[in-house]
């Protein structure tokens, strides 16, 4: 056992921990965050994903002991008003939805780094999530649709703000 | 799973425990490759020994004649490196085709070439570029030419007891051709089934100097020495393909295996070197 601290979705965890279990396993089991899936177990799906310190990491990967001091976000710590869940809602972009959760992540990680990607960008940061219903189309679609969301609007005309 | 886990405060501190366990203790880094054998297995979890908190690893230095890069930096800090970029466009090819992004933001240039896999996406370039592979364990420091370092199927010249803590490349080869190509069976994520990274040198329409690089075409990633040797001092548009077939035949030993077969590879190795000799 190892006694630890980190972050996970913005409350401080403290405590023994198996350092050694895989964080996949921590966040479903120790946590019941089963929002986050295993899928293949060898980091070629992306069901698992989650971010740690803002980086998107497959959780199957990552042993619990090496996120020490760190900031872990999981689906359940994604903000309820984020643009991605309406956007995956009205695009069509789940089926099954067990890989939902880990392409929300790759996209939040993805959008957090370029607010306005190109469909190639979105592309490459979601070639490690693998989805067997939809095809890709309606998610990348989600991806782009809640880019424009999230975009701050143009800025209002001079003098339409009234007087200072 | 569950197993011994170590997580050393410092390199000396790292150095000290691996000598104490007779190097018994998986290293391990990003974790891409170990977790997936571990996960595989449904085994209980070996001993291991996190370096990933190690700060004195995690450098990237531009000095005057050469680069060097610790053996905590990601795929994915090398794949957005300008000054990495500059120098060596093919190591930065190499990582951003190691895997997706989650993997790059993981995966360790080191853990790739302690792995020791024949098909690892990175040994190529490191191959190509020259690179020389620093050895540290409680008895010393020794540098090491990567060329040199895989002796055999997953076999290193690394002691049980030594780290790889970081990797130098020597600069100016710019002016060079710098090719590379991993084909795999899809573009994203796909193991290869052969690569090539080739530096090579025209004086003119003179070939002055080359070195081709191959993973997934040997037991170790290699380059293909007798090909450079045969090629060296031709002129564009003289180089016989039937030279470079009794070099390949030589230097390669491709294996049939899941992934392709022997036929496969060495026509594709053929074919990827002549395309090297064409690009400008």
């Amino acid at each position: 056992m190892m006694q630890m601290a980190f972050s996970l979705n913005g409350r401080r965890v403290d405590g023994e921990f198996d350092p050694a279990q895989r964080l996949l396993d921590f966040l479903r089991i120790e946590r019941d965050l089963t929002g986050t899936k295993e899928g293949c177990g060898e980091g070629e799906c992306g069901a698992c994903a989650v971010l740690i310190d803002g980086t998107l990491v497959n959780s199957c990967l990552v042993l619990l002991g090496q996120v020490q001091g760190r900031v872990l976000l999981s689906i359940e710590g994604i903000a309820t008003d984020d643009p991605l869940l309406e956007s995956f809602a009205s695009s069509g972009a789940t089926q099954c939805g067990i890989c939902t959760p880990g392409m929300v992540i790759a996209a939040r990680a993805l959008l957090d780094r370029i607010p306005d990607p190109t469909l190639d960008q979105v592309r490459e940061a979601l070639a490690g999530n693998l989805c067997r219903c939809t095809g890709y189309t309606r998610i990348y679609d989600a991806v782009l649709n809640a880019s424009a969301m999230a975009l701050p609007a143009a800025a209002p005309p001079v003098g339409a703000g009234g007087s200072a | 799973m569950s197993g011994l886990f170590v997580r050393p405060a410092s390199l000396d501190e790292a150095l000290a425990v691996h000598q104490q366990h007779g190097g018994r203790l998986a290293v391990i880094a990003g974790g891409t490759d170990l977790l997936v054998g571990w996960n595989l297995a449904h085994a209980p979890m070996p001993g291991c020994m996190d370096i990933s908190g190690l700060q004195e690893l995690q450098s990237i230095e531009i000095g005057a004649d050469t680069v060097t890069i610790g053996a905590g930096v990601s795929c994915a800090r090398i794949a957005a490196h300008a000054g990495i970029a500059a120098d060596f466009p093919m190591l930065v090819e190499c990582a951003r085709q190691t895997g997706s992004i989650a993997i790059q933001n993981r995966a360790t240039l080191a853990g790739n070439i302690m792995n020791a896999s024949p098909a690892a996406d990175n040994p190529p370039a490191l191959l190509a570029y020259g690179a020389k592979i620093t050895l540290a364990s409680v008895r010393g420091t020794r540098c090491v030419d990567y060329d040199r370092f895989h002796v055999g199927y997953k076999r290193t010249v690394a002691a049980a007891d030594e780290l790889l803590t970081a990797i130098t490349l020597p600069r100016g080869a710019a002016g060079r051709v710098h090719f590379h190509c991993k084909v795999g069976t899809r573009r994203a994520q796909a193991i290869s089934k052969v690569a090539l990274a080739a530096l090579i040198e025209w004086d003119g329409d003179r070939l002055q100097s080359s070195r081709f690089a191959f993973a997934s075409m040997a037991p170790v990633p290699l380059l293909a020495r007798s090909l450079s040797d045969r090629l060296a001092g031709s002129r564009r548009g003289e180089l016989r393909r039937d030279a470079i077939d009794a070099a390949l035949a030589v230097d390669l030993q491709p294996i049939d295996d899941i992934r392709s077969t022997a036929l496969y590879r060495r026509r594709v190795a053929k074919n990827l070197v002549i395309a090297a000799l064409d690009a400008r």
